[in-house]
């Protein structure tokens, strides 16, 4: 599974990921990170607002810090 | 029936039994002042922000870029400050939102009527002007809000300005999310809980200090002490006012309740008024997040519109507001 966290480096994207890595160790999953930071990127998944959670390719939430059990069960869905 | 009288009592019980002060000493004054607007102000933050957040949830800007695509100059400038109020929006997230916008064939002016608004038209603004100003000077701030908006957008749209759009921002072309599930009421729930907690967590000790300071000076500065420095016969307070405002950005939770306490010792309501708008809308951080976008010609175009139409509207209510 590749997870891609979309935004410029704000302090809610690194939240996000941290949110990420916790729901990947925890359901056991084997995921990749990947930033991206770059507005053209970013714009490419269709969405305006940061931070993005990208799981394989699909868009799965943006504009918002989700909980930490929203993650989950986003990552968990996606399995 | 004011609301806020149990707060009021609390206050003056604390301050004249508990503490002993008389209500006729500077003291007793700048104190039970500061008790009873603290808890009010910060009540009213939690409240009110809850619900905006909850109409927000309803509108993503994506939603909002859908409906403003293909949109005409006028009509389009006129939804686009509107939409601006509801959208969610902060200043790390302009740049993706100018892009998207231009991207989906939104008007430039309509672009920036939206840019204009969002920022300056918002909630913790307009809550703290109404529980300490009364609804009728909030309500002032947002029409003139949406004036400056809806008319600075349409001088933009009029100029013909696309070419002092950095060209890359033609060539982006957006994906396709394709439909983001609808958030269900729970989801809706935290979020706005989580989003009360972020704000207030965030502009608490604001509020605090400015009340404070605030306290201070209605206790021991005599009430008509500003008059002659910044009442309505000054020609250059609100010019003044505006060029403060602009450093002071992000800071409308502590400068409000500064305000409050400066027109009661003799400010002029519309010194007041263009000077929070300069507060919110004139934001050098903001500017410098969007000359990834526009051509600093631009920039100092949108600025300068602006802080023209702030300072318009302070004269005019300085000229009918006695």
């Amino acid at each position: 599974m590749v997870i891609k966290i979309l935004g410029s480096g704000c302090a809610n994207c690194h939240k996000l990921e941290e949110l990420a890595r916790k729901a990947v160790e925890e359901l056991g999953i084997d995921a990749t990170f990947e930033k991206v930071t770059e507005y053209p990127e970013i714009m490419a998944f269709g969405i305006m607002s940061t931070p993005g959670l990208v799981v394989d390719d699909s868009v799965k939430m943006s504009g918002r810090v989700p909980t930490y059990e929203q993650v989950k069960r986003l990552i968990a869905e996606a399995r | 029936m004011d609301v806020f009288a149990p707060l009021q009592w609390i206050a003056d019980r604390i301050t004249y039994d508990l503490v002993g002060l008389s209500p006729e000493s500077k003291a007793g004054s700048a104190l039970d002042f500061f008790l009873y607007d603290v808890p009010k102000v910060l009540l009213l933050l939690a409240v009110v922000i809850f619900a905006v957040a909850i109409i927000r949830s309803f509108f993503p800007p994506e939603r909002t870029r859908k409906m403003l695509s293909h949109s005409r100059l006028y009509a389009g400038n006129v939804a686009a400050a509107l939409l601006g109020i509801v959208t969610p929006f902060c200043s790390c997230s302009a740049v993706p939102l100018f892009i998207g916008f231009v991207e989906s064939g939104v008007p430039l002016g309509v672009t920036f009527s939206f840019l204009v608004a969002s920022p300056m038209i918002n909630e913790v603004a307009i809550i703290l002007l109404f529980g300490l100003f009364g609804w009728k000077i909030a309500a002032l701030y947002v029409v003139s809000g949406l004036f400056i908006a809806i008319t600075s957008g349409i001088i933009i749209g009029k100029l013909g300005l696309e070419s002092w759009v950095e060209e890359y921002v033609y060539q982006i072309r957006m994906g396709d999310a394709g439909e983001l599930p609808e958030q269900t009421w729970p989801e809706r729930f935290t979020y706005a809980r989580g989003y009360v907690a972020e704000i207030v967590g965030k502009v608490w000790p604001y509020v605090v200090v400015g009340i404070g300071i605030g306290a201070v000076m209605h206790g021991y500065i005599p009430d008509d002490f500003l008059v002659q420095y910044a009442g309505p016969n000054n020609p250059f307070a609100v010019p003044i006012a505006v060029l403060i405002g602009v450093p002071l950005y992000s800071n409308a939770a502590g400068v409000i309740p500064l305000v409050s306490v400066l027109t009661e010792k003799g400010m002029a309501m519309g010194t007041v008024l263009a000077f929070m708008m300069a507060v919110v809308g004139l934001s050098l951080p903001e500017a410098i997040i969007l000359r990834k976008v526009l051509k600093p010609k631009l920039i100092a175009v949108y600025f300068g519109i602006n802080a023209i139409g702030i300072v318009a509207i302070g004269y005019l209510f300085n000229a009918v507001l006695h």
